[in-house]
């Protein structure tokens, strides 16, 4: 007979191994999907985490990739610690990506230094607003923010593709749902000659410090830790929840709205209906997968984007449906709150009959 | 302490013999159990007739919760043994208590809302007693009708108030046929009126047999209702009594144990000025199960140590959140530190103005369990440790070191997590802490709960320093010897009233007895009808 039972104390090495053995049971999940469909697993394993990695040009894309999904993570790592559930990551960037293509619109004729950093400002005001909402329902009304976040994201989206399909839609194009393609002035510098990368992915690995730095080295970021870790003890020493709140929501949103609008003033270079595959949903796999640590979400983040990268080639090489990406991360994100379970219990064999 | 402890049981285990030759319905012997730290039941006895209504009294923390949860089978005891009907049993899980006959009633239910009442008694039922029953909604009703229990079947769960809910529990343990019903503080979350309803039909229960557990705070009830009480201190059995030949005062003074073990003594003193002070604060209370406050007016004084005595759960824990801000509903004026109003100040302002406070529950909201002692040191105390919004993590570092230096706290270093101490170790800590700060007013409850004797000195001591350096300080504790040992004035709190302060060599025991039991209300209800006239 096994048995569940509680651990005194919550176990080091899981909390370490635990993201590991979520990823290994994937893969194995992984390669029993695909001998059911008929694919030979050790390839599609090999096109979906080794391939990504082969070229330089996919090494970039795996960046590209990767900024908009780490800028999310952050700010949601430091909402979760605060334990504020924030799940509109994506809600907030594609907040962030309409008001920054209105901005760059604004800025079509121009080639003003000042363009660029003012529709970045424009998408990061836009995502701050974007989580403002539901946090002044559930600070004021104390509505679950899990659910007004989640609607949000819907708002967001449909805002978007109302845009695209009416005021921002571009005049001379043919009547597709597009805005007309951003002047240079309001698009991000690539890096390098031969990929996309561009400055969003220094945004996002600067982001990922930056939270590191809030959390472990000012009294803000410890106030943020206590809240989530012990409410009565921050209430006990009088900091103040509302402030604490406001900040990790606002903090998200912004990084969340810079993401959107990097994505449309960076690789894709005007507003589009599908500006994110979900980034802001696979950043909550992210933030946990690295441990809601900020630096961690950098190396959760690599991964993650190497498996988008992955899914692209699967398709592209094997036939596989590129919805195995989602499956995935889903997969993973369950694999992976099971193994958490193992940090606080443990099961035990027991002999002794029940009745 | 111990010696007087330690006659009580031999006389007690006398007694037991004497009554074993009838059969008992339920007789523990010997009951032990150890958790980390803390011997939660000592060698505990007790023995309970068919019919007889049973009270358990005791603080917080006097075993009571341990000894009905190892009688329902949710604690297995380290020693000990259990006999039901005079057979030896082992009480494996609840499921084993429920087909022996024994019946719980916990004081949070455990109803589900969204379903009807019979189908929540349904839920729990075991296929055996389903067997039994051919209409469980009828014999609901009969039973019902039978006790006077007013409850039907067919009612959704979360239409019913809370003392229907507690007769739907009360009825599914009814419905099982129990021998045995425990009732955890039953009438805590009751109207004056459920309470008599509650008691008409455990008085009827009584009548046919059945035993009933009482755990109770409230005095008058047990001397209202129970036939015997058993007071537990410490996880031992210091006494047992007849309620009804008790008062309310006299059993309170059982509960808190006797003054005259106290060998040491320190001098009284007598405040200065006004520090702080409360000005006929009420305020309805913000939980369910709470107590409202009702008129409270104190005054706290410079170089003084004001003692509130209490039984658990009269007001204390609302009290102390209004005092420290976590609930900041009061108005301005209410509240006075320093002839400043600060009725309407959140607890980190009132910190900022040299407030401080331990609270009764160390882990968990005095410290983070999960955080380092640094990380709890920077929880209170962070003057001098940022700069510029950034913290200075090896200043606090050393401070904390010093802090467990000085107040000899045991742990591995500043880097143990919280929960890695004893409960006196991290008390210790702080206490430290919250006297670091070098506070104007101190609000400190039940200091020394769960300390061992040399923690205990330390901690006195320390407040008593505190004290000469011309702080003001609110001790509230169910304690009643640390009061009067340390106490220059006292006070206790009844039901959300507060009585009268009197300097401690003014008063004795018996009085501030009787003021816990709430003899001051009608004298005070008086007093202000006839200011009022």
């Amino acid at each position: 007979m096994i048995r569940i039972q509680a651990r005194t104390e919550p176990s080091t090495l899981m909390k370490i191994a635990s993201p590991l053995i979520a990823i290994v049971l994937t893969l194995l999940f992984g390669c029993l999907l695909f001998s059911a469909i008929g694919k030979d697993p050790l390839q599609a394993l090999h096109v979906l985490l080794i391939a990504p990695l082969s070229d330089s040009y996919n090494i970039g894309e795996m960046f590209v990739k990767m900024g908009p999904l780490l800028l999310c993570a952050v700010g949601l790592a430091i909402c979760y610690r605060a334990n504020m559930w924030n799940i509109g990551a994506e809600g907030q960037l594609l907040a962030g990506a309409l008001g920054g293509s209105a901005m760059a619109l604004y800025f079509i004729d121009s080639d003003s230094v000042f363009a660029l950093p003012i529709t970045l400002l424009a998408g990061i005001v836009s995502g701050m607003l974007w989580s403002a909402i539901p946090t002044f329902l559930k600070l004021r009304f104390n509505s679950n923010l899990i659910l007004t976040t989640i609607m949000f994201n819907y708002i967001a989206l449909y805002l978007l593709i109302w845009a695209v399909h009416g005021p921002l839609r571009d005049p001379q194009g043919f009547g597709f749902p597009e805005s007309a393609l951003f002047s240079d002035a309001t698009l991000l510098p690539t890096l390098f000659e031969f990929s996309r990368i561009h400055l969003g992915i220094v945004f996002a690995i600067l982001a990922g410090f930056i939270g590191w730095f809030i959390l472990t080295k000012t009294h803000l970021g410890f106030q943020i830790r206590v809240l989530g870790a012990d409410e009565p003890a921050a209430k006990y020493a009088g900091f103040n929840s509302k402030k604490l709140s406001w900040f990790v929501m606002l903090f998200a949103g912004a990084l969340a709205g810079l993401a959107g609008v990097s994505e449309t003033t960076g690789p894709i270079g005007q507003l589009v209906p599908n500006v994110s595959p979900g980034y802001g949903y696979s950043a909550i796999i992210v933030a946990y997968l690295g441990r809601l640590h900020p630096i961690g979400a950098i190396l959760a983040a690599v991964f993650m984007a190497i498996l988008y990268m992955g899914g692209d080639l699967a398709q592209i090489e094997m036939g596989i449906p590129v919805a195995v990406v989602s499956m995935f991360q889903g997969v993973l994100l369950f694999f992976l709150l099971a193994c958490d379970f193992f940090i606080n219990n443990r099961l035990t064999l027991s002999h002794q009959a029940t009745n | 302490m111990l010696l007087q402890a330690n006659k009580w049981l031999r006389q007690n285990g006398a007694s037991t013999l004497n009554t074993q030759q009838i059969a008992s319905r339920l007789e523990l012997i010997d009951i032990t159990k150890q958790y980390p730290g803390c011997l939660a039941n000592d060698s505990i006895n007790l023995c309970l007739q068919p019919g007889e209504i049973h009270a358990l009294l005791g603080e917080n923390g006097a075993g009571k919760s341990t000894l009905v949860k190892t009688i329902y089978g949710v604690v297995a005891p380290d020693k000990g043994d259990i006999l039901w009907d005079g057979k030896e049993v082992t009480i494996k899980s609840p499921s084993t208590a429920r087909d022996l006959g024994i019946g719980m009633v916990f004081q949070h239910f455990s109803l589900f809302e969204t379903l009807t009442v019979s189908q929540n008694i349904e839920l729990c039922l075991s296929q055996k007693h389903l067997a039994n029953i051919d209409d469980l909604a009828e014999k609901i009703r009969q039973l019902s009708e039978e006790y006077g229990l007013n409850v039907d079947p067919d009612k959704y769960v979360h239409s019913l108030s809370i003392g229907e809910r507690q007769r739907v529990e009360i009825m599914r343990c009814l419905v099982q046929s129990v021998k045995l019903l425990i009732l955890d503080e039953p009438t805590s979350v009751l109207t004056p009126q459920e309470v008599s309803g509650l008691f008409d039909v455990l008085r009827t229960l009584s009548k046919e047999g059945c035993s009933i557990l009482f755990i109770s705070h409230k005095l008058h009830e047990v001397t209202e209702i129970c036939h015997q009480a058993t007071i537990l201190r410490g996880g031992k059995v210091v006494n047992t009594c007849v309620p009804s030949e008790e008062t309310p005062a006299s059993i309170a003074k059982m509960m808190v144990g006797d003054l005259a073990e106290q060998d040491t003594q320190y001098t009284k003193k007598e405040g200065t000025h006004t520090l702080f002070s409360a000005n006929n604060l009420s305020l309805p209370s913000k939980q369910p199960f709470g107590t409202s406050l009702k008129n409270i007016q104190f005054e706290l004084k410079a170089g003084e140590i004001l003692g509130i005595a209490g039984v658990a759960g009269n007001g204390q824990d609302e009290l102390m959140a209004i005092i420290s801000g976590e609930d900041n509903r009061t108005n301005k004026s209410s509240l006075s530190l320093d002839q400043m109003d600060i009725g309407h100040l959140h607890a980190g302002d009132r910190r900022k103005l040299g407030m401080a406070y331990v609270p009764e529950e160390r882990l968990g909201r005095g410290a983070v369990p999960d955080m380092s002692l640094t990380e709890n040191t920077l929880l209170t105390h962070s003057t001098g440790f940022i700069k510029n919004g950034l913290v200075q993590w090896q200043e606090a570092k050393d401070y904390a070191s010093r802090l467990i230096k000085k107040y000899k706290v045991k742990c591995h270093g500043e880097f143990s997590e919280a929960k890695s101490l004893s409960g006196g170790n991290l008390q210790k800590f702080i206490m430290g802490r919250e006297i670091g700060q070098n506070p104007k007013v101190l609000i400190c409850a039940h200091p020394t709960w769960g300390v061992d004797v040399g923690a205990a000195l330390a901690i006195h001591q320390a407040l008593l320093d505190l004290r000469d350096q011309g702080a003001a300080i609110l001790l509230i504790s169910e304690d009643i010897d640390e009061l009067f040992l340390l106490a220059d004035r006292m006070s206790a709190i009844c039901d959300g009233h507060l009585s009268p302060q009197v300097k401690t060599q003014d008063t004795n025991i018996d009085q501030i007895g009787q003021w816990m039991a709430g003899t001051f209300i009608d004298t005070q209800r008086e007093l202000t009808q006839e200011t009022q006239s």
